[in-house]
């Protein structure tokens, strides 16, 4: 069936469901008026305000559009000073750089620990893969705050790991667990969130996999480690691939994750942005954080899109 | 294949427990009657009475009830739509861009969606609340159903839809009598997929809120923010049993329609060619 999807995906358009007539067309317009009024718009007004200046009051920014017959004035109202001000001020490079340093770290580990999983489901039984993905998906399912939240009790220096570890007698009744808020426990809580994310496009790239070339291997006397790395690795890559950036892109703008289990050194532009946003209230700045958050990850969105065209 | 059965047996043991250990111990202490998470002062069902009659937690659960089911079906309407143009119509102006649309804010971090989005409505001076809301979340989950929806479109038989076709049925009518029959599962996946983004969401609807639209997430944030009480335990024991029952309802019932699915369509072709 993947076959025919991949071969040729688009084929038959005369005789199509919508028809060559209007109906057709309102199939494609409606969500399509939609995505640019909701989502491409937004970002050329991001862009604008992030030029204009913060201004007490509603809304907090200046110039804001008043007809077409001062068009000329409120360019010239437009300048980049936001984004000056952002390569002056170190804690914005460092929020940026923190926040691509936790994202990489975070999708490695999410590979290291994702791909043995995704590869003993694929190696499981078939009657039980059904199972074992259901597994996988379903606390995904539940809610992401819920999940964060779930860690509070367990890292803090009084909850439940402290008490574990004291019961067994690796520490102390005096000791404490010093992971929560500090960027150890941003990690696992990064880790725990996304592991579905990389563990199912790792599972369908690997699942799909032809046996009997390892077969091949094995019967020609490669052992097992060298044929994994010869053969289930390469061709497990665009797993791979989609895994990391539907792991990395939207980690590098976490917010909830930071806020929550990190510390008040733990930098991330996410948090960056809505503190400037809710904490300071200005808009144009933070506008500016978020463009050039959007500039950083326009090539790994590109990666994702080819793959994902690759794939369906 | 290669196979080491012990080896895999113990990495799914270990990530399975890594993925549920937090949850369940959750909803353990929901059941605590002490307030504090280390100790356990035996079974009782304080925190969901405290949660009952906690008014501002009711009315957050209201309004997230609300706008997931509108959003969520807006959502479905609009992705099954989106679906339909990407798999059926091989050329239209702009279907490059459009499929970048369809696949761009599944990965798009929550922060710049939000913000760009409350900032669209402000210079629109349309007024923060419900409705922002659910417009908000219906251009993020109308994505997740069009690629949900597109998978089973690519890969579902096309004869029943152009014999339909053939034999004079009009396009629409062929839609709803042929084709949407066919791939209501995953309309309905994407349904439930929609719901719950719509659900869980505590960033886009925080840009994107006004007053009267506190959603639960942003409730829970805030007190979260104050310190772990096992009121929220409770509540977050409900949204689990509730998202846990639902998503087994939907498997259920999807796995009974897909098997009478593939009979009807052996029926209709074994009727064609005989």
């Amino acid at each position: 069936m993947a076959n025919v999807a991949e071969a040729n995906p688009v084929t038959n358009t005369a005789a199509s469901v919508g028809g060559p007539s209007w109906t057709r067309w309102l199939v494609v317009v409606v969500p399509y008026i939609w995505l640019i009024l909701f989502f491409v718009a937004p970002f050329l007004i991001i862009f604008k305000i992030s030029l204009s200046d913060t201004a007490i009051a509603m809304p907090p920014y200046l110039p804001t559009f008043d007809g077409f017959g001062n068009l000329g004035e409120f360019f010239s109202e437009l300048d980049f000073e936001n984004y000056i001000f952002l390569t002056e001020d170190p804690l914005y490079i460092w929020s940026y750089l923190s926040s691509l340093r936790i994202a990489a770290i975070s999708t490695l580990l999410l590979l290291l620990i994702g791909y043995p999983m995704a590869l003993a489901m694929a190696r499981a039984p078939s009657s039980i893969r059904p199972t074992l993905v259901m597994l996988v998906i379903l606390p995904f399912w539940t809610s992401f705050l819920i999940r964060v939240y779930a860690w509070i009790g367990i890292l803090k220096p009084d909850g439940l790991l402290t008490l574990l570890l004291q019961t067994v007698g690796l520490m102390g009744p005096d000791q404490q667990v010093q992971i929560f808020r500090t960027d150890y426990a941003v990690f696992i809580g990064i880790v725990y969130s996304y592991l579905p994310f990389m563990v199912l496009p790792l599972y369908s790239a690997l699942e799909k996999m032809d046996n009997s070339l390892l077969e091949a291997a094995s019967d020609l006397g490669c052992p097992p480690w060298k044929a994994f790395w010869k053969i289930t690795f390469p061709l497990s890559m665009p797993g791979v691939i989609a895994g990391a950036m539907i792991c990395f892109i939207p980690i590098t703008g976490e917010f909830v994750i930071p806020d929550l289990l990190g510390g008040a050194d733990t930098l991330m532009i996410g948090k960056t942005l809505w503190t400037e946003f809710f904490g300071n209230r200005d808009w144009p700045l933070a506008s500016a954080v978020a463009v050039i958050l959007l500039i950083m990850l326009v090539v790994p969105i590109m990666i994702f899109q080819n793959q994902q065209k690759k794939v369906v | 294949m290669m196979r080491s059965p012990r080896f895999d047996a113990t990495v799914l043991t270990l990530g399975f427990a890594f993925l549920y250990i937090p949850i369940i111990i959750l909803i353990v202490y929901s059941f605590n009657a002490s307030r504090l998470v280390t100790v356990w002062g035996g079974f009782s069902l304080n925190w969901y009475s405290a949660m009952w009659s906690n008014q501002g937690l009711m009315d957050a659960a209201w309004v997230t009830a609300r706008v997931g089911v509108l959003s969520a079906t807006l959502g479905t309407i609009l992705g099954t739509l989106a679906a339909l143009a990407l798999t059926r119509f091989a050329r239209f102006p702009g279907r490059m861009a459009f499929s970048g649309m369809i696949y761009a804010p599944l990965v798009m971090p929550e922060v710049i969606t939000g913000l760009s989005l409350l900032l669209l409505f402000v210079a629109m001076g349309v007024d923060r609340g419900f409705w922002t809301v659910t417009i908000a979340h219906t251009t993020f989950t109308m994505c997740y159903v069009a690629i949900v929806v597109q998978s089973r479109l690519l890969t579902f038989d096309r004869s029943l839809e152009e014999a339909a076709l053939d034999l004079g049925c009009p396009p629409v009518k062929t839609f709803f009598k042929i084709t949407l029959p066919l791939i209501f599962p995953a309309v309905i996946a994407g349904w439930m997929l929609a719901f719950t983004l719509s659900l869980d969401d505590l960033v886009i609807a925080s840009f994107n809120t006004g007053p009267g639209a506190t959603t639960l997430p942003i409730k829970i944030y805030s007190q979260v923010r104050l310190g772990v009480t096992p009121e929220i335990n409770a509540i977050c024991t409900i949204l689990i049993g509730l998202v846990t029952i639902g998503v087994i309802a939907a498997s259920l019932t999807t796995k009974r329609a897909e098997l009478r699915r593939v009979r009807d369509e052996h029926l209709a072709i074994r009727g064609a060619e005989s």
